[in-house]
């Protein structure tokens, strides 16, 4: 072993995982971010380019046309699909993005099954144990994260009904599944590796449980798991760092898996749902709310026009805007940026309201708006603007519901008592944009679309939007 | 020559042994560094403003495909066993899906993060 070998190569790895740590850190403000990012680029330039300097000796012509033509055609790949992505489909690509890292990881714990030697895994008799516990381990993490990633993806692109889908007995199936998990990575390890079935055995099961795992969970509950497929690739990277004695990918699993605990956490809050209720599945589902809405059809709600609605705003001293996945849907964040600016002409003061869980993915309304160029220190969160409704003559409320029901502070027996929500109703007048009287994902009837100082809208949004801008 | 190759690989990449840090298991060691990366991790995902938690998720995806370093050595292998040829194949594979994610991820981000915007700006 050479110096580079024992101390350039793991100061380097180092190196790179501080700089991925410093890309997380710049994201504690939009100022910082992009300089954030950059480290992170440079990190992984570093950690690519230590490792093609360890195998150096290794890299014959075929093996640098292998590696080049690879990182060639992903990176091709991965910078169109940048390019060209739609930001309203952001949820569903970073749960693509999850799936592949996730099976990246099953392929990567395969080959140093294969080959222990290139790995340097090797012990005295077949492979070590350790190493086949941290590989046997990220295999399944990752083949977890590939299926579960892929059924989120469907869900969340509508390629697959966003409702629940309950298997009979699952929970009892998952645990079995997962003991099956267990024993055959025992297999593996007492027969150092031999039994390379007992891998793909695992790995296999892994794949099936992702699947049995996701499909019960409703469309809504959808930023939960991503978050938390997001912490699963991140696990499944560091497992795989142990087993490569690698700090970039250890410190990098690490920051990856905290970072989509957290997230999962917040989501969860923001629904007052504990984490164990979400991952058991079975809550809503997109259509869960017909059967709830047709018994209140009949009572009376004011109904208004885009033309009303442009009257009351344009004399309004202030508007705060509470966008909801509605408005994803209907892609009207340019629009309501245009009616924000006409508004501002007029003399409104507007701002913009984001309750922790609107969208289908953490930050999921924020990033629209910022594509659309509202400004961000116009935006604020749930606890930073709740006090200001009450100062509010107007709160126009665009594709969001349960994220105002006031059901969650006063009605005990509702399945969203105790989740907090934005005040709205204590605004002069209440604006609600909607397709239809349904309601929201949660199937709970929104007691005040019959209040007296509530409006409502009926029509796509984005349409809605446009009437309005075209009446100020 | 394949043959001189694969001793030296053998050596290339593994953690190298801690004869130098009072002789503490490669194993601990690592957990140790995962361990502390696990609090830096929590208190610096704890300071992300939660506007940009899309981007959060974004660049997370992005790093973690360092994934790819596994890769590279797969690759790598030499040497004319089946078993070898196993891991190349599956480590040239696992080499695109890594790439499409690290371009793809530090893209995207790059591009969202370009949006955000302050008042005036």
């Amino acid at each position: 072993m050479d110096s580079f070998q024992t101390t350039w190569a793991p100061l380097l790895y180092l190196v790179a995982g501080i700089l991925f740590i410093l890309a997380l850190r710049g994201l504690s403000s939009p100022a910082t971010s992009r300089a954030g990012n950059r480290n992170g680029m440079i990190g992984m330039a570093i950690a690519v380019a230590t490792t093609l300097a360890l195998v150096w000796n290794q890299l014959d012509l075929e093996t640098w046309g292998l590696i080049l033509g690879g990182v060639a055609i992903g990176g091709t790949i991965g910078a169109i699909i940048a390019r060209k992505i739609p930001m309203t489909d952001m949820p569903q690509l970073v749960a693509a993005f999850h799936s592949l890292v996730g099976l990246a990881a099953v392929l990567v714990a395969a080959a140093a099954l294969y080959s222990p030697i290139s790995f340097g895994i090797a012990g005295l008799e077949g492979i070590k144990a350790a190493s086949l516990i941290e590989l046997g381990l990220g295999s399944a993490i990752g083949a977890l994260t590939f299926t579960g990633s892929l059924i989120a993806f469907a869900k969340l692109n509508g390629n697959m009904s966003g409702a629940p889908i309950m298997l009979p007995a699952r929970h009892l199936l998952n645990i079995l599944i997962g003991v099956g998990i267990v024993a055959l990575l025992v297999v593996l390890i007492q027969t150092h590796g031999q039994a390379q079935w007992a891998f793909w055995g695992l790995t296999v099961l892994a794949l099936i449980l992702g699947i049995t795992l996701i499909i019960p969970i409703g469309g809504a509950d959808m930023p939960v798991v991503v978050s938390m497929l997001n912490s699963y690739s991140g696990w499944a990277a560091a497992a795989l760092g142990f087993t490569l004695g690698n700090f970039a990918l250890i410190i990098t699993g690490a920051l990856v898996g905290s970072s989509g605990a957290i997230l999962s956490y917040i989501m969860c809050k923001g629904m007052n749902r504990s984490f164990i209720s979400v991952i058991l599945g079975g809550f809503g589902g997109d259509d869960a709310a017909a059967g709830a809405a047709g018994a209140d059809a009949d009572r009376p709600f004011k109904r208004g026009s885009a033309e009303d609605a442009a009257f009351i705003m344009k004399n309004a001293s202030k508007v705060i805007i509470v966008p909801g996945y509605g408005m994803a849907v209907a892609q009207a964040q340019h629009a309501l940026k245009e009616m924000a600016d006409k508004l501002k002409e007029e003399g409104v003061e507007v701002k913009y309201a984001i309750h922790p869980v609107a969208g289908r993915m953490p930050g999921h309304m924020n990033v629209l708006l910022a594509e659309a160029q509202v400004p961000y220190d116009e935006v604020f969160e749930l606890e930073d603007i709740n006090s200001d409704f009450r100062n509010s003559e107007v709160a126009f409320v665009i594709g969001a519901n349960d994220v105002t029901n006031p059901a969650a502070k006063t009605d005990t027996t509702s399945p969203i008592y105790g989740m907090p929500v934005l005040d709205v109703e204590n605004a002069g007048t209440v604006l609600f944009i909607k397709r239809s009287m349904g309601s929201g994902y949660a199937g709970i009837q929104n007691e005040l679309f019959f209040r007296d100082n509530t409006m409502m809208l009926l029509a796509d949004a984005k349409k809605m939007v446009e009437d309005i801008v075209k009446n100020l | 020559m394949k043959r001189a190759l694969l001793t030296l690989s053998a050596a290339s990449f593994a953690l190298p042994a801690f004869a130098d840090a009072g002789g503490i298991d490669s194993t601990v060691f690592l957990a140790a560094i995962f361990a502390l990366a696990c609090f830096v991790g929590y208190y610096v995902v704890w300071s992300v403003t939660p506007a940009l938690h899309t981007p959060l998720m974004a660049v997370t995806n992005a790093i973690s495909s360092v994934i790819i370093v596994g890769a590279l050595v797969a690759a790598a292998t030499v040497g004319l066993s089946s078993d070898n040829w196993v891991s190349k194949t599956l480590g040239t594979v696992a080499v695109i899906l890594a790439s499409v994610n690290i371009f793809g991820g530090f893209l995207v981000t790059q591009r969202m993060l370009a949006m955000y915007k302050k008042k005036g700006d």
